[in-house]
């Protein structure tokens, strides 16, 4: 009989909602739920049933017998594995007290399962992976604005020009996004797109800036001297909402589009030819304030400039621009309940909250864990827990994070894979696939907020499980259940519901629970009370950077230029992988079995390596070398090199995997302290490396 | 005359080889045999810079397929509405059909060692439903054009 259940997908973190059908616990289809994607689906969502078949993801809990990373496990129960972890917390607890154990989870809408365990266990050292990901936006949005990055949501259906830096969005693949823009070009919209090299979303665009790496932030304030200097901003709501303008003006003077059309290497007259099309199309204009931007030592200010650039269109709660998005609040709805537990008055080991005060407290600063782990200041660091989240594969030189977490007494990775770093772990405890798991209903803010939910549609095939029984079974075994107030999945969906008076079944329908039939917009006239900075304005100038010793506008820096022989390392995605979450599935493998390393035409020709030649790229002490296949190409900034992100993993068990590709991460080495003291993030896009035409390209002349 | 044929708008089409997989996976094939391919090719530069045409090809489904007749045990059949497909209780896996065919379309499925190919996902479309590529293009590049009859 077939089986149809709504869910969300899990292959990567976008989390789209789906519909799977199943027949003897097997899945037959998976699409994009009709009602919201009219069934679209990315190659990933597809390749879901191939994970779950996979045998070469862990089927039971695994403790280490051999050294750490030697890869030598003994399968244990799950009772023994859950035993081994909390005997040795409860130790380290007594031994160096709850501060001392860490937990980094991915993020997303389901961390407060994590972070109340972590509370409850006595630590307030909860961190994810945004230290890689989205800090220096997040951090950008709040000195402004004062709501962080999810502050907003982008109606770009609506719009008529459409502003991304460096947002490849046709390769990273936000399903309902994409949609959305597609829709605007069909509608005659428009899309410039800033790179340093060219993308398939660069292919889609009527405007195409190719920039020498790291000036972004130049452009961005050409752009705002520009529609200052030409008094096209929208002075009601500059003059309604905004702070410290007169000094933004200031500032700005002296950066003119000659000046940046010099430092980016593109054309003056280009610059000037986009502000005369943008004009017109105001406030439906948006500049995509940047999503993953942990990228150049400024990506913080140019993502301020993106933010400050949608404050001169006036566009923030204007159809086609900004959304404030709305909660079950705004629906005159009871909010659900969600896992909570009040973080322990301790300091963080990361130091954010009092040596940086600058810094939202809530998941901290992952990489900033490193050096406590080493000098055990503020005290030591003895236990790390990973929950979905490879510090090895996210973050640079794992050469250095191990000597750091060898400090460490403990290393858990809870993971529906093995990643490089629970293959460095003391015990994985393997998650079952998202299509075998449940996950607690979470709120999805929008012009249309709604409920959602991740229902499992096959029984798990291995000896897996799902989080929030993990969770649960640790907290019992800690004496810390009274945080987990279920047994079953179905007693923590209703005790999460029952504020709102609606039932699991509700969901059956279409998937979620729409708590409104029309989207809401505030009045773009009365905004007051929705910019939680201290003077309720959009601040130019903020006090809290200003007191870290920080300037709010920030005089641009030219980039370093790479030595000869030498490049920038710039990374990105493709659309058929989630970073090093799915080099090893059989489907995805096939498309793209390993990365390649995208060089310009004119200097390959130069170092003698034709398009497909084997390329050895060192970093740049020398230390580490991979080899892979150059993919040479016109459109790609002459100071670049590009790889796809998550590739070159070490570890035997992925045998479509194994050694294929190139890690970006382990070409960075020494860099995991290159990081952004305004912004938080780390500045992946800062390394430098070798290229040079392989030894292994020639031809054997013997075989014996 | 075919009733059915498959149109990709290049406009929308991202090039996220999203229609391969679903289709890879509706058919349940192994690592191998791929029964529609998106190619992008770089058109003359718009503006000094690179614009792509991106193509779909699945089977043309021929009105007068060369690898039917060629087939030793008439497992390849064209249906009154156009479709060719193969009745796999039938196909011994010669693979004749693949030299027949202009494109060598037929491939052979390492599970089952069989011939496999599009075949317009005639059971979604006999239940009503489109092929599995279209109903799941990741952009809505995808259509399923029903031909007009006459
Ligand atoms: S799924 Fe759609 S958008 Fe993606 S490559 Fe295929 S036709 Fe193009
Ligand atoms: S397999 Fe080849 S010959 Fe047969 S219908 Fe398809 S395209 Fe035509
Ligand atoms: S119509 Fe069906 S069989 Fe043919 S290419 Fe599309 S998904 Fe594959």
């Amino acid at each position: 009989m077939t089986k149809s259940v709504f869910s969300m997908c899990g292959m990567c973190t976008v989390r789209c909602p789906i519909r799977v059908e199943s027949e003897d616990n097997k899945v037959t289809w998976i699409e994009g739920n009709q009602h919201l994607l009219g069934g679209a689906l990315c190659a990933k969502g597809s390749a879901g049933p191939a994970l779950v078949a996979d045998k070469e993801r862990p089927q039971q809990p695994l403790i280490r017998v051999g050294d750490r990373g030697a890869g030598r496990w003994k399968k244990v129960s799950w009772d023994t594995a859950l035993d081994y972890v909390t005997d040795k917390l409860k130790k380290i607890k007594e031994e160096h007290g709850p501060e001392s154990v860490v937990l980094s989870s991915r993020g997303g809408p389901w961390q407060n399962m994590y972070k109340t365990f972590i509370h409850a266990f006595g630590s307030p050292n909860y961190t994810n992976h945004d230290c890689t990901c989205g800090r220096n936006t997040h951090h950008a949005s709040l000195s402004l604005n004062g709501v962080g990055r999810k502050g907003f949501i982008y109606d770009i259906k609506n719009a008529k020009h459409l502003i991304l830096f460096g947002r490849n969005m046709f390769s990273s693949l936000r399903i309902a996004e994409n949609l959305q823009t597609l829709d605007m070009l069909d509608n005659g919209g428009k899309l410039t797109y800033v790179d340093v090299r060219q993308t398939m979303t660069g292919l889609k665009a009527d405007r195409f800036f190719q920039v020498r790496p790291g000036t972004d932030y130049a452009l961005i304030l050409a752009m705002i001297h520009e529609i200052i200097k030409r008094d096209v901003y929208d002075h009601d709501f500059v003059k309604q909402y905004v702070s410290g303008f007169e000094e933004l003006s200031t500032f700005v003077e002296q950066y003119t589009p000659a000046w940046a059309a010099k430092e980016c290497g593109i054309k003056e007259k280009a610059i000037h030819a986009f502000i005369d099309d943008i004009i017109p199309v105001m406030p439906k204009v948006i500049f995509h304030p940047g999503w993953n931007l942990s990228r150049y030592k400024d990506s913080f200010y140019a993502s301020r400039g993106l933010h400050i650039l949608n404050v001169l269109m006036g566009n923030i709660e204007q159809k086609g621009g900004l959304i404030i998005p709305k909660g079950p609040g705004d629906c005159g709805v009871k909010g659900i309940r969600s896992l909570d537990c009040a973080k322990p008055d301790i300091k963080r080991a990361d130091g954010v909250g009092w040596k940086y005060k600058h810094f939202d407290k809530g998941p901290g600063l992952a990489h900033l864990f490193f050096e406590a782990m080493e000098k055990e200041e503020p005290y030591p660091v003895k236990a790390w827990i990973t929950m979905r989240h490879d510090p090895f594969s996210g973050m640079p030189d794992p050469q250095r994070q191990k000597a750091s977490f060898d400090h460490c007494d403990l290393l858990v990775a809870i993971d529906t894979h093995y990643g490089e770093f629970s293959w460095y772990a003391d015990v994985i405890l393997p998650e079952s696939t998202y299509l075998e798991r449940e996950s607690t209903i979470c709120v999805q803010k929008g012009l249309k907020p709604r409920l959602a939910v991740r229902k499992k549609a096959i029984e798990a095939e291995a000896d897996t499980k799902p989080a929030w029984w993990i969770f649960k079974e640790f907290a019992k075994r800690l004496g810390i259940d009274e945080y987990f107030p279920y047994d079953t999945i179905e007693e923590l969906w209703n005790w999460q519901l029952e504020p709102t008076g609606f039932s699991i079944e509700d969901f059956d329908e279409k998937g979620f629970i729409s708590l409104t039939d029309d989207p809401i917009m505030y009045d773009p006239k009365n905004l007051e009370g929705k910019f939680a900075t201290p003077s309720g304005k959009i601040e130019m100038i903020s006090k809290k950077l200003t007191d870290a010793g920080l300037p709010s506008l920030k005089e641009y820096e030219s980039p370093l230029k790479p030595e000869k022989g030498m490049f920038r390392l710039v990374y990105g995605r493709s659309a058929v992988h989630s970073h090093g979450h799915t080099t090893n599935n059989p489907l995805l493998n096939e498309l793209m079995p390993k990365n390649s390393l995208w060089i310009n035409t004119r200097v390959a020709n130069k170092l003698g390596i034709a398009n497909g030649d084997l390329v050895d790229v060192a970093a740049e002490d020398n230390s580490y070398t991979g080899t892979m296949n150059a993919h040479v190409v016109d459109y790609i900034h002459p100071e670049a090199v590009y790889m796809v992100h998550g590739f070159g993993k070490h570890i035997p068990l992925q045998s479509r995997s194994y050694h294929a590709g190139v890690s970006d991460q382990k070409l960075m080495v020494g860099k995991l302290d290159d990081w952004d003291q305004a912004g938080g993030a780390i500045n992946l896009c800062e390394s430098f490396v070798h290229v040079r035409r392989s030894v292994q390209n020639l031809k054997r002349r013997v075989e014996l | 005359m075919n009733k059915y044929m498959i149109y990709l708008n290049s406009k929308r089409c991202i090039g996220c080889h999203g229609c391969e997989v679903h289709c890879k996976s509706v058919k349940g094939l192994p690592v191998g045999p791929f029964l529609c391919e998106i190619d992008h090719k770089a058109v003359p530069s718009v503006k000094g810079f690179p614009k792509t045409e991106f193509t779909f090809r699945s089977c043309y489904h021929c009105d007068n397929p060369l690898c039917v007749p060629i087939c030793p045990t008439d497992a390849m059949i064209k249906r009154a509405d156009g479709i060719v497909y193969i009745d796999q209780e039938k196909c011994i896996g010669c693979m004749a059909c693949a030299t027949a065919c202009p494109w060598a379309i037929p491939e052979m499925n390492p599970d089952t060692n069989k011939a496999v190919k599009c075949d317009y996902c005639m059971d979604r479309v006999d239940a009503g439903l489109k092929p599995a590529c279209v109903t799941k293009c990741t952009t809505h590049a995808l259509k399923f054009v029903t031909m007009q009859e006459v």
